[in-house]
This record gives C-alpha cells, structure tokens and sequence, in this order.
C-alpha cells in the first residue's frame, strides 16, 4: 500500500492549495525521493513517467501537511496519557506531519540529553516529524536559564516553560536576549500569575453562577504587556503562546504596530467553545488558559482573521479519565487536539467566516516559517509531507475512534466537515482513510 | 393516623410524583415543585411538634450521608429527616483519609452505590462535585452543598421560613449580606426566591461579590444601609474567619463597622424585618448578638426547624418518585 521512498510519485488532478505561493488551483504533484518535485497547475499535467507511481484525488483537497507548534504527550514520564508513537499515530491521521513537543515532561526537556533522547526516539518510532522545544529555564522552574545554547545544538525548535509564565521579570529578560543570540524563538505563556491562580475559569456570569474559581481576561493581558516591553528592550523573537482573549489582542496589535517581532498563536479549542460550553461542569472543557466568554471567542476568530494571530495550535495534552473524571475545580486541564485540528479549523471555511487559504497558512507555512523550517509549503525540494483532505466530506467526532491513547476530547459527538484521506510524510504514506 | 398526615398524603398525592431523580439545582425546579415542596413540609412542621413524629414513608430505605467537609448541623439536619420518615440512615465522613490513599470522588461514591442504598446526600468543596456523583451512581443524589455552587435544601428551608413568617414569597424584597462571592448559599436562594418571585439584593464590599453578579437579575450594592432599605428580609451570610485577614477584608473589626448588622443599621430595612442567617454565626463580626437573639425579628432559630422540616419534603418527593419508577 504505502509506497517506497525511492518510487516517485504523481498525484493528478487535485485541488492544490498552497498559502506560501497564494496557490489554489487544480493541478498535479509530483515527488521524489521524499521531496517535492514538482507542482503543475491545469487539468493537464502532460505526460507522466513510467516509473511513477500515480494517485488521481479525483479533485480532492491537497496542502502541506500541518505543523503544530503545541503537543504534549506522556513522553518520558507519563506514557500512560501518551507515548509519542501514539501522538504520532493521531497526528498522522489527523494530517499533522510536523509537532514540536513541550518541555514539561518528566524529565523536562531542559538538557541536550533530554533533546536528543526525543529526537532518537521519535525518529526510530514515530511516522510523523517530532521535534522538541526546549526549556527556558531549569526545571522548567522560572529561576535559572536552561542551557539553551546547547539544547539549540542538540535540535530543540525553540524554548518555552510550557505551561509555567517566567515570574521573575529579570529571569524573562535574561532568557530573551540569550536565546537571542542563537537565534531561538522563545514562547512564553501570557498569564498573571497570582490573578490566575488557581482559576478553572474565567471571570464573569457564568463563573460565578457556577461558583468556579476564575480569573480576569486582563491576567492575560497584564502578562503580555510585560512581555512586549522585554522584547522591545531585547530585540528577541517571542511567540505568545495562546492568546484568548480581547483585551490582550489589543496589546499584541499595537506591539505589532510597533514592528516587534512578536508572533501568537491561539488554540483551536479558544477558538471553537465558549464557556457556556462548560454546561454542567464538563471537564473535557477545562483549558489552561480556560476557556473564554463568547466575546474574547469572537475577537481571537477575528484575529485569525486579519492575520493579528499568526499561528494555530491543537494544544494536544492527553489526560486520562483518572486526571479528568473530577470536580471541575479539580481536574487537570487540557484536551487531546491532533487529530480534531484540521476539520474543526475547517468550520470557519464553511461558515464562510475566513477564506480557506488563510485557514491552511495558520497551520502550516506560518508555524514553520517561524521555526525555519522547509516544510509547511508546496514548492519545489520541500519535503514531501502532504494531506489530502475530502474538504466537504461530513464527519460526527467518536472519541473511540481517536488514536491517541487518551480520549479527552471537547469535540466529542460534533458534527464537523473535512475528512483526511491520506498523510504523507516525505512522500511516504504514513495514513490512508 | 392522625389529622396531619393525612393532610401530608393529599398534598403528595396532588403534587407529586416528583418529576426528577436527583435534587441537585435549584434550577432544576419550576414554581410548581417548589410550591409543592413547601406545602409538604408544612405538614411535616407540623408532624415534627407531636410527639409521635415517626412515618413510614422511606421505611425500607436506605439514605447514606456522605459529607466531604464537616457539617454537624446539615448532616444531623439530614438524619433526622430521614429517621422520621422510617429510612435506615448511616453517615460517612471520608475526608482526609479517603483521599490520602488515593481513592477519587467517583472511587468512593461508586463503591457506596456498590451497597445499592437508595438516596445518597453529598456535601463536598468542589463546585459541580453532586452533579459528578449523580452522573455515575443509579441511586437519587441529593446535593448538601456543592463548593461555592449550590446549597438547594438550605434555599428550599429558607423559602419555608419566610413563607411562614409573611404568608408569601413574591413580591418580598430580600437583602442576602455577606460573603457572597464564596457562598453557595446566596447562589441557590437567587435563583429559588426569583423563581418564586422575590426582589433579591445583594450586599457586600466588592472584594466579596462576585464578578457580573449585576447580570443575575439582582441589585447589587456596596452600602449595608442602602442595600437593605426596605427589604422585608435580611439574610446574613457566614464569613469565614480566614478571609478577613486582609485577603478579602482587611480585620474582622473594619468588617463588622460596615458590613456587620447590628441594631442601628438595621433600622434602614423595613419595619416589619426578619433577620435570616444559614449558621453558624460569627457573632460580633457579621451579626450583633442582639439581632441574633431578639425573636421579633430573628427567623435563626425558625431556619433549623424548618430545615428537617424541607428537608423531610424533598426525601418525600424523591421516595415518591422512587415508588413509581
């Protein structure tokens, strides 16, 4: 079924869409040797080698595969949420060819050895690419900077604490202008600490009908403000990770006015759940940061929109039903999101709310221009790690049929739009529906 | 049988079967079953003042008290509703140790539901906690406290005490004082006495209210004297001591100068004012002894009668539905 990497590859009459070239148009693709060779556009692709391997997509939808910026599985150290096979595995089936891992793992990925062991076991049992992001600091404890020159080194994409802001604001500056030097993008989670402390929710009717403990949108904002003025005193690349709410956007536009170079993503469970979502206290909609009222969801809609949010992100964290079946209050947050990213993206498409090509470029050209990467874009010697997707084909989310081996999903029984048919990676069929 | 029980049969008769499994919300309700509701327990008040006050209505019945916080007045509250009406009771207090060896919320409600009893009541700090538990387990769940969430029977006994004190509940204009932001209390008396019809205050420094409460349908207000202009009721809520060590009050003497009731500030309210308080009070910090104990205004004592009283109803009510399903 799956052909071998030294066979070539055409795939005919496909709906080609490539944000990086502005590209959407019907045509055919070429590959070899794991890379791409080709792009034709027209109905006639003129003649096609003998030794190719052909595949007509019968006019289907044909991207590069996503790069998703934010996953989490259970390795090392909690493998019963997630292996990184098993993300893998979701993430292929979800047309997702490149993730980059977070560093909150057990141990935290805040040494070479710790880079290097991802990358060693990623490449020997994972279909897709995995790549690791780096700890900011040691621990991931906010206190003292990570050998971030190494990690860089050994392979890690860029730094981050994960979930965990950097308090100490000289601990932030010193982080920035040292990744600077090596010019590694640092991520950096824009949360209050002591406004968010503790909070499930968000402040507001809801939240407090509820009686949940929550916290201001401002947290979000107070944090990215500190955040632009170290990056206007450093000159460093920063990626604010998951912006949610209005007022934040707000300080991004203008620190982008400025012509910071500040970049942000979203998640795409901010961007489809409001809090009524939450009903009567389920935990699959428990977010760190949490979920927002409809106004902030709008707004970060919008944002996506205009191109103020950069960058999509599943924010896969797998939690077994253990961490999950809880009050509220006390359940772990966080919602497997690999295989669910792309149709839910893809909900904006049909609602007519934001063109296709733009949807497609927050989740593949865009993150991987931030990393600098080849991937995430149709053009002639990019690695081969494609998606072909039935963009209207209707799909009703069974959490029994996700890959990943936890099932804490938000989107469970949603009726959706957009089945992947098949993933390669470097040409290499890694999923087949 | 006496005069008074066959009062109790005609009213379940024409109420109920009670249309839900569990007591979880007062937004489960409607007006009708808290009509119903109340219209049986005062029977059971009555009941409850003979000396005979033993029914059979839960005999057979088994109700198992799981309490995760301590409570000796909901729980013992709780007993006795259900020892009058003729149901085995037992309670279980698994706090610290439960939870010390691992054993989850679901662990030890499932393992309870395991001994088949027919009518769990829970009390726990987690918001949405009763919810959780009725999710996973076939017997009726009746919620005794849920976080800062919900506390439906304290609402329904609450109702009874100023039904009984005025003869109706619409149209009575009731302050709720104190800490609301953590006050599961104050959020099911919202919701129960707008149902029933009530103009609902609420009064509080800012740092205790919660935020949007404005969009509750209530009127919110930072001055006691303002807040309570009027009303016809009074509820004190309890502030717990270690919120008022500057992290939402600054001492519990600045607490007690503008947000405590005391005689002179009760003036503003109406004269006819009943003074409320779910217990246990902190006197002298959100109450005056004086108001507390002055039985012309005082429904304090009334609160706990009424309490076994409500809370014998909505037993009933789950039993009654138990018999027809």
């Amino acid at each position: 079924m799956s052909p071998a990497p030294d066979r070539p590859l055409a795939i005919l009459n496909a709906r080609i869409v490539d944000p990086a070239s502005r590209l959407d148009a019907r045509g055919a693709l070429f590959v070899r040797d794991g890379v791409i060779e080709a792009v034709v556009t027209g109905s006639d692709p003129g003649a096609v080698g003998a030794d190719y391997e052909t595949l007509d997509a019968g006019g289907t939808l044909l991207i590069p595969g996503l790069v998703d910026l934010r996953v989490k599985t259970g390795e090392p150290g909690f493998e019963t949420r997630e292996t990184l096979r098993s993300a893998a595995e979701a993430a292929a089936a979800g047309g997702v060819t490149t993730f980059v891992v977070q560093p909150d793992t057990d141990p935290v990925i805040d040494e070479a050895s710790v880079v290097d062991f991802i990358r060693r076991r990623a490449r020997d049992s994972s279909l897709v690419n995995v790549l690791p992001a780096g700890a900011a600091t040691q621990g991931c404890l906010g206190e003292r900077m990570a050998e971030i020159g190494l990690m860089a080194e050994a392979g890690c994409v860029y730094i981050t604490d994960a979930d965990r802001p950097i308090l100490n604001s000289k601990v932030m500056r010193r982080v920035l202008d040292y990744a600077r030097s090596f010019g590694m993008l640092v991520a950096h989670r824009p949360a209050d600490p002591w406004l968010s402390e503790g909070a499930a929710a968000t402040s507001g009717e809801f939240a407090g009908r509820m009686g949940l403990p929550s916290a201001p949108p401002e947290a979000e904002k107070i944090m990215l403000e500190r955040d632009l003025a170290l990056v206007e005193m450093t000159g460093a690349r920063l990626l604010a990770d998951q912006v949610t709410t209005a007022c934040a956007l707000e300080s991004l536009e203008r620190g982008k006015r400025r012509g910071l170079p500040v970049f942000a993503s979203t998640s795409i469970n901010h961007l489809t759940f409001n809090e009524i979502d939450i009903g009567d206290y389920r935990t699959f909609l428990k977010f760190d940061p949490p979920v927002r009222g409809e106004d902030d969801r709008q707004a970060v809609i919008e944002a996506l929109a205009t191109g103020l949010i950069d960058v999509v992100v599943s924010a896969h964290a797998p939690a077994p039903p253990e961490d999950k079946r809880l009050p509220y209050a006390e359940a772990t947050p966080g919602a497997v999101g690999l295989q669910t990213l792309l149709p839910a993206l893809l909900a904006f498409h049909h609602e007519g709310r934001i063109p296709l090509i733009d949807l497609i470029a927050a989740v593949t050209v865009r993150p991987a221009d931030l990393l600098g990467l080849k991937s995430g874009r149709l053009a002639r010697g990019a690695p081969a790690d494609l998606v072909l997707c039935d963009l209207d084909a209707p799909l009703v989310v069974d959490p029994d049929r996700l890959r990943s081996r936890s099932r804490n999903t938000p989107f469970d029984g949603r009726r959706l739009q957009g089945v992947v048919r098949r993933t390669f990676v470097a040409g290499r069929t890694v999923f087949e529906d | 049988m006496n005069g008074s029980v066959q009062g109790l049969s005609e009213v379940l008769g024409r109420t109920f079967p009670f249309p839900r499994r569990h007591f979880l919300s007062v937004l489960d309700l409607n007006p009708v079953d808290v009509a119903g509701l109340l219209d049986l327990a005062e029977g059971f008040v009555e009941l409850n003042r003979q000396t005979s006050k033993k029914l059979d209505l839960l005999k057979g019945r088994t109700l198992i008290n799981l309490f995760f916080e301590n409570s000796t007045r909901t729980q013992s509250s709780f007993e006795l509703a259900a020892k009058r009406l003729g149901a085995d009771t037992i309670n279980m207090s698994p706090r610290s140790s439960s939870i010390a060896k691992g054993e989850t919320l679901i662990d030890t409600a499932v393992t309870l539901n395991a001994m088949r009893p027919d009518i769990l009541v829970v009390r726990h700090g987690a918001s949405g906690a009763a919810s959780l538990l009725a999710q996973k387990v076939s017997c009726s769940v009746i919620n005794a406290g849920d976080g800062q969430h919900e506390h439906p029977t304290q609402a329904l006994l609450d109702a009874l005490s100023m039904r009984r004190a005025f003869g109706y509940i619409a149209g009575l204009r009731v302050a709720i004082c104190g800490d609301i932001l953590h006050s599961r209390v104050a959020r099911s008396n919202v919701g129960l006495l707008q149902m029933m019809g009530a103009e609902v205050r609420l009064v509080g420094p800012p740092t205790l209210i919660p935020a949007k409460a404005d969009r509750w349908g209530v009127q919110v207000f930072n001055d006691l004297r303002q807040g309570i202009a009027g009303c016809d009721v009074v509820m004190m809520l309890r502030l717990q001591l270690e919120r008022m060590d500057g992290a939402f009050a600054p001492s519990p003497r600045e607490y007690f100068r503008f947000w405590g009731l005391d005689r002179e500030k009760l003036g503003a309210a109406a004269d006819h004012v009943k003074v409320m308080h779910p217990g246990p009070m902190n006197r002298g910090v959100e109450i005056d002894s004086d108001v507390a104990d002055d039985l012309t205004v005082s429904l304090i004592q009334d609160q706990v009668e009424m309490g076994v009283a409500a809370r014998m109803a909505v037993l009933a009510a789950l039993a009654a539905r138990l018999e027809t399903a």
